[in-house]
């Protein structure tokens, strides 16, 4: 059966286009989660996209995590769901602590885009199951605030459990421990600050983020998430 | 009294003469203010209008053309594409993160006006000596500006240029274009009709900033008294980019479900201009209620409120049924939405304080948008030129291998660490991203309508004020050439062209003659090459301390590929493969005007090389063919630096070194219109060579690619590795920036 993947859509997000483009590229079914909504019942997965919730003025995601929809992200997550957060996306989920640490700006304090070598670390993830640890890709970053950061406990732990999923090969943000992409202990929470979704045609230089994409597009075929999942109670 | 409240806003004189005699009456305050903002040349283009007229401005694809809020052309298979490039240059001297974030919110407010979804930025920048701390300020604010707006408003910024020169020290060139694609059938105007229609009034709330910023900053040159300049810093608007993403989105959403019958942004001159521009047009009056704007401050006087540059705000017109439904959108998109006018009959625009209130001004709405004043400035060829045109660059030292170099590895610099810092790549559009000879964009994405399109668009802004205050008219005609040659070079047939003029002070005769001349260079070789200018801006008073800058008009060029079948091959060697130029068989280099005479030498005279124009549209035509077709691994046009520093760019990209035979007739430094570099796989030269000779053109092998040495026999010795770290380094170096 087609994946059914939700995007969720913050005002302030842009690249929602081009993460539901790449899903239906590969074969995927896209749809737009408003983030004003409070449910996401019927998806098999949900991409936060990259972008500037909300304007991202006081921190990044600091606002969008209080969005009527993460309440139904989180129920998702709770239940099991694939849940990805692409860079903006990243910074949301560990915002709504959905995921641990935090992301600052980067070592070098300015903004930077530019496509980065990531290596695959774990594949015990709904982004990178199936992928041999060491494959390396080439996938854009393109963040101001990109820059990975978490107590030494939670480094640790993050290294223990297998849950660094991508590391970056030469590091260009300063982020701990060349820390690209973690999941939570369940490994179906993942936040990445690479961009797979910008990767999918070789046409614009790299196709390696397809294979991010279809593994987590081949989980969500694959999972059987509770129909109510991502729906809480009482909204009229 | 009178005399002094009309001066401190701007206006002659003369001017607030016109006006009475207009009106029939002395204008008040409000109408004074009024009349300022829109009769300021940054507005009016009262100094350029004369000459602008000379330009062609039509073509079988032009669908809008210059005086609107864009240039439109007709892309084929029902799409089009919106084209609009201006300057920020004023307000990025005084503040320059917010005066180039701004620049970008402006020109992307007059790109979805049209109806069309931005989906890219450029900007070609200009700054003084990076030697200078002042300049350093000024160029990594501005690259921040950029960078902070652009990426969080999501519209990637694709290309540009970045040059130094030292009479841009006080006075930057912040120039931005931005490209928009649309329906053709969804194209709207900027105007108003209906009687009992009604003005909204979207986005962002009005308040005190950048208050005559039209007048007061664009249109007047800099002090060289550093208190009068910070205290226009309150001229100078802030940006919220955020707001502008709703409103993106809001006004995409109102036209897709067709609730507005007009559109326009409030930029210069803020609602004075709206209303009166959309009035006018239509042929409409406007009554406008200043009480319902809603403000950011309070106490704010109708003449602030009328002409307040606050950003990130644009005017509806919409019917009254429809009303209702845009109500909605803008919620949806948490955009502010009031009704602030009503379309009347009889051409008046009034200003009222509440719907009944008291009239606080009332005027014919076309005498603000169409009744400014025509001059015809004094025109005055410079008295130096004659002698600053006998001192040829012929005469400049011959440089051996070890010193040429030196100058290689001096003006070798890559404009990463700019571009870097702007998101390139949203929309899944880019093709080749910045750094390349153009940008190239699939159609695709948001603002296309679903479904394969293998069309693509290729993009290059260009200028050069070497050439230019050398040869205004012929160093403009150059620039037009290259830019068209920049898009060939990806592929593409150039099929438009938008322009930036940048001048001095227009009050000198001299600056008004370079204008004129220029608009001339342009003209012909628009007209020679069959590109339509659609769209124009013109900044006057570029100027500090008492010294104009160098003329420097800007194009963008956008091309046209109809069906993209790969990757063109980037400004790169490509080791094993042999090395050919491309050019007209007696085509002309010089060493004057040129980027070595200059920068090494100090030298600036000289007479500039000339174009043949039937030759360049032959070689225009030949290298987008040969791109399309894949039949070469590289590509890169001869500019800036010549030979040499053409072959050493494409041997930096490639990571591939070079041994060819010296050119024959010309110095490896000598610039010239042109001629293309190629890296050919070796037995498909011979094609190659006849295949020029058809179109009347010369394809010279040089010799071949590879090895980790650059060298032009007898000419050129220089290690790959020196130049690579040359070329990374240059621009962090120049900014001292260390850690990059």
């Amino acid at each position: 059966m087609t994946a059914r993947i939700g995007v969720v859509l913050f005002p302030g997000s842009n690249c929602e286009h081009d993460a539901v483009e790449a899903v239906e590229k590969l074969g995927g079914q896209a749809e737009i989660l408003w983030h004003g909504d409070r449910s996401a019942s019927g998806v098999d997965a949900i991409i936060l996209p990259g972008g500037f919730a909300h304007g991202d003025y006081l921190r990044p995601g600091a606002i969008a995590r209080f969005s009527p929809i993460m309440t139904a992200v989180e129920a998702f997550a709770r239940d099991g769901g694939p849940v990805v957060g692409i860079c903006n996306g990243f910074q949301v989920l560990t915002e709504a602590h959905l995921l641990p640490g935090a992301l600052q700006k980067n070592r070098g304090l300015t903004f930077l885009c530019q496509t980065v070598e990531i290596e695959v670390a774990s594949d015990q993830s709904v982004l990178t199951s199936g992928i041999s640890p060491g494959t390396r890709l080439r996938v854009p970053i393109n963040h101001f605030e990109g820059n990975y950061t978490c107590d030494q406990r939670t480094l640790d732990e993050l290294v223990g459990e297998g849950r660094v999923v991508l590391r970056y090969v030469d590091n260009p943000n300063g982020s701990v421990g060349d820390i690209a992409g973690i999941s939570n202990p369940a490994g179906n929470v993942v936040g990445l600050m690479p961009h797979p979704e910008r990767a999918v045609d070789p046409l614009l230089g790299s196709e390696d983020g397809a294979v991010l994409l279809r593994a987590l597009l081949s989980v969500a075929e694959a999972v059987v998430v509770p129909a109510d999942a991502g729906t809480t109670t009482a909204n009229s | 009294m009178q005399g002094h409240i009309h001066r401190a806003l701007g206006l002659t004189d003369d001017e607030a003469d016109s006006i009475e005699s207009l009106l029939g009456r002395p204008p008040n305050h409000l109408e004074l203010a009024m009349y300022a903002v829109m009769w300021s040349e940054h507005c009016s283009y009262k100094s350029s209008r004369v000459h602008l007229k000379r330009l062609p401005t039509e073509g079988e694809r032009v669908l809008v053309g210059p005086g609107e809020n864009a240039g439109v052309v007709d892309a084929g298979d029902g799409l089009a594409v919106a084209l609009r490039i201006e300057s920020h240059n004023h307000p990025s001297a005084i503040e320059p993160y917010q005066g180039a974030a701004t620049g970008v919110g402006g020109i992307l407010r007059d790109i979805f006006t049209m109806g069309a979804r931005p989906i890219a930025l450029m900007d070609p920048l200009r700054f003084g000596d990076p030697a200078d701390p002042r300049s350093r300020w000024i160029a990594t604010g501005v690259i921040s500006g950029i960078s902070g707006y652009g990426n969080s408003v999501g519209v990637p910024t694709v290309g540009g240029e970045i040059v130094f020169d030292e009479c841009y020290g006080d006075n930057p060139l912040v120039n931005v274009l931005c490209c928009g694609v649309l329906p053709k059938d969804r194209l709207v105007l900027g105007r108003a009709s209906g009687e009992g229609n009604l003005a909204v009034l979207l986005g962002s709330t009005t308040g005190r900033d950048g208050i005559g910023g039209v007048s007061v900053l664009a249109s007047a040159g800099f002090s060289d008294d550093a208190d009068t300049e910070a205290a226009k810093r309150p001229n100078v608007q802030v940006g919220d980019p955020y707001e502008e993403k709703r409103l993106i989105e809001a006004c995409l959403q109102l036209l897709d479900e067709s609730l507005v019958v007009g559109i326009q942004d409030l930029g210069g001159a803020g609602l004075t201009c709206a209303t009166s521009e959309t009035a006018s047009r239509g042929g409409v009056g406007m009554d406008v209620n200043v009480a319902a704007v809603p403000r950011r401050e309070p106490g704010m006087e109708p003449w602030e409120v009328m002409t307040s540059e606050s950003q990130e705000r644009m005017l509806a017109i919409v019917t009254p049924g429809s009303l209702p439904r845009a109500m909605e959108v803008c919620e949806r998109w948490e955009v502010r939405a009031a009704v602030v006018g009503r379309v009347t009959g009889g051409g008046r625009l009034r200003i009222l304080d509440g719907w009944d209130g008291p009239v606080l001004a009332d005027v014919p709405a076309s005498t603000l948008h169409e009744d400014a004043p025509v001059y015809e400035r004094p025109i005055r060829v410079p008295a130096d030129l004659a002698v600053r045109r006998a001192d040829g660059a012929s005469r400049l030292p011959d440089p051996a291998p070890r010193e040429a170099a030196d100058h290689v590895l001096g003006m070798l610099s890559d404009p990463a660490w700019v571009y870097r810092q702007y998101d390139h790549q949203l929309f899944l559009n880019t093709v080749v991203a910045p750094g390349g000879d153009a940008a190239l964009l699939r159609l695709a994405g948001p603002g296309v309508p679903p479904g394969p399109c293998p069309k693509a668009i290729a993009l290059s802004t260009d200028g050069n004020s070497r050439w230019c205050a050398l040869d205004p008219r012929l160093g403009t005609a150059l620039v037009v050439a290259e830019s068209a040659l920049n898009v060939a070079c990806v592929g593409a047939v150039p099929i438009a062209l938008v322009n930036c003029l940048n001048f001095g002070n227009p009050e000198h005769p001299e600056t008004m003659w370079q204008l004129s001349e220029a608009i001339d260079g342009m003209a012909e070789a628009c007209r020679a090459l069959a590109i339509p200018v659609i769209g124009g801006n013109v900044s006057l008073y570029n100027e500090s301390r008492g010294r104009d800058i160098d003329p420097t008009p800007v194009v963008a060029t956008l091309g046209l590929v109809d069906h993209l079948r790969g990757r063109p091959p980037g400004a790169q060697l490509v080791a094993g493969n042999t090395i050919v130029v491309v050019g007209p068989p007696d085509g002309d280099t010089s060493l004057s005007g040129s980027k070595w005479a200059k920068e090494i030498h100090g030298h600036t005279g000289g007479t500039l090389p000339a174009i043949d124009y039937p030759a360049h549209q032959r070689l225009l035509t030949l290298v987008a063919d040969l791109v399309g077709e894949g039949a070469v691994e590289g590509v890169h046009d001869v500019s800036d630096g010549g030979l040499a520093l053409a072959l050493a760019e494409m041997a930096v990209s490639g990571g591939a070194g070079f041994t060819v035979d010296a050119p024959v007739g010309y110095s490896i430094f000598a610039e010239g219109p042109s001629r293309v570099l190629l890296s050919v796989v070796s037995d498909r030269v011979p094609a190659l060579v006849a295949r020029a000779q058809q179109v009347e053109l010369r394809a010279e092998v040089l010799g071949q690619a590879g090895g980790r040495d650059m060298v032009i026999a007898g000419r050129l010795e220089l290690g790959l590795e020196d130049a690579t770290r040359a070329w990374r380094g240059a621009l962090p170096r120049a900014l001292a920036l260390t850690g990059q």
